[in-house]
């Protein structure tokens, strides 16, 4: 190991610099970058223009595994269409006599509240994209998505599919976008039981079909079965969407909190698409801004 | 004489691209635990065979693509990849006359020195969890070697 960057490397003469040197050079480069990379700052602009030079590279690494769905798609039986039809149909009916009592209860809603119209859909606009790569390891779960900056599509963005929270947008490219799914390790979402109002903190657990509510005292009213909803507190996802099911509660008499896990209602592992949305601004379920959040100041 | 004419860089981009894919392609989770780092080998490969025709930078750059692909702090694969690069670049001479065997150990001891790099980078950035599968890849990589090294030979010519 004596002859690294010695003589084996100088024995073209008249080469430029030996080996070693270079290699420095690149490692001072690589350090500076990660240095920065952390702190966050001008090399987000860096990272952007990073994507946008990887895309294409996305896409044809992902090619295969689309080509292969293409493939499959295209052979399936009439039968397994029809039988998807049947059950597409069933969904739409069930959908709709859930609407029926939509409009009804909305109206009732407005009464109730004293108001003389009904409040508009919170979600303003959306936008579906489709998933173009998936990692779901205990290390990271993330997606990525083929829409971009160049779509309208901004950071710390809610998205959702079609069951429920599914994550938001964490690394944004001009035609792609990184999504931290809620079961990322490292991803926390403040939700609320919707049947007793309970408010807590939703953590991812690094698994795709789990999450932990770590901070819920053992003598709060949470059952098994109870729906998650966002709270909006966030000031990232507006309040009310559905987030997951509670499948296990353990109580210890030792410890004050309980130990909680849930499911997420949206199918991570089979999701290939998923929708962005916008909330309407000003409205009462539209996430929390700083000032509905700041501690008003006792009065003097 | 100059050597870096007859090395073959054309050979060199392809085979690096082609391992940043392959190190990219979406696998399931226990069968992405056996892939080999694709990438590692073709630098190991490319330093020891033609140590001036990427020189560090392209390992440098597949390492920053690698970084850019899956997220991680900028800079991180891309040191350690250049770090292997270097080393294989170094030893190239004495590589060159080693049987396939004698260089798979010498393949499991710088994944190992990479994978090292890349798990103390990770810790240091402040990354919760790591796996230990994540151990098992040097072997892995000494393993595949022989094979790799058969292949890559094929595209060119060694001198």
């Amino acid at each position: 190991m004596a002859v690294f960057g010695s003589g084996s490397s100088r024995s073209f003469g008249g080469r430029g610099p030996s080996f070693g040197f270079r290699f420095f050079c690149y490692a001072v480069v690589s350090v500076v970058l990660m240095f920065y990379d952390r702190r966050g700052g001008w090399l987000d602009t860096a990272r952007y223009g990073l994507q946008a030079t990887v895309y294409p590279l996305q896409l044809a690494v992902n090619s295969p595994s689309a080509a292969w769905r293409w493939l499959k798609e295209s052979f399936t039986t009439r039968e397994t269409l029809q039988a998807e039809v049947d059950s597409l149909r069933l969904q739409l009916r069930d959908q709709q006599l859930i609407a029926m009592r939509q409009a009804a209860l909305e109206s009732e809603n407005a009464t109730l509240r004293g108001l003389s119209s009904a409040l508009p859909e919170v979600i303003e606009k959306r936008l579906i994209g489709e998933v173009i790569s998936k990692e779901t390891s205990t290390l990271r779960q993330r997606l990525i998505i083929n829409r971009g900056a160049s779509s309208g599509v901004f950071k710390a963005q809610p998205v959702i599919t079609g069951e429920g929270v599914i994550g938001q947008v964490f690394r944004l490219g001009p035609f792609s976008s990184e999504i931290i799914l809620i079961t990322d390790a490292e991803h926390a979402l403040p939700v609320r039981v919707l049947r007793s109002g309970v408010p807590t903190i939703a953590v991812g657990t690094g698994r795709s079909t789990a999450l932990e509510l770590p901070f819920v005292p053992s003598n709060y009213d949470v059952k098994v079965g109870d729906l998650l909803v966002t709270s909006g507190l966030d000031k990232v996802f507006p309040y009310g969407l559905p987030v997951a099911r509670v499948t296990k509660i353990e109580k210890d008499p030792a410890q004050s909190l309980a130990q909680i896990t849930a499911v997420p209602l949206a199918r991570i592992e089979a999701e290939r698409e998923v929708l962005f949305i916008w909330s309407r601004a000003n409205h009462p379920a539209a996430p929390a801004t700083p000032a509905a959040l700041a501690v008003e100041a006792p009065a003097k | 004489m100059n050597l870096a004419r007859r090395e073959p860089r054309w050979a060199v981009t392809f085979t690096v691209l082609l391992g940043l894919i392959l190190q990219v392609l979406p696998l399931p989770e226990w069968l992405s635990v056996v892939r080999p780092p694709f990438i590692v080998l073709a630098v190991i490969y490319w330093g020891i065979y033609a140590p001036h025709a990427g020189g560090i930078f392209a390992p440098w750059l597949a390492g920053l693509g690698l970084d850019v692909f899956k997220g991680d702090v900028l800079g991180q694969n891309a040191l350690a990849v250049a770090l292997v690069a270097y080393i294989a670049m170094s030893l190239h001479q004495r590589l060159r006359n080693q049987t396939l065997i004698q260089q798979s150990l010498f393949v499991f001891v710088v994944m190992s020195l990479n994978e090292l790099v890349v798990w103390a980078i990770e810790g240091w950035s402040g990354h919760p969890g790591t796996t230990p599968w994540r151990w098992i890849q040097p072997m892995i990589g000494a393993m595949v070697w022989p094979f790799v090294s058969m292949l890559l030979s094929r595209t060119h010519v060694r001198i």
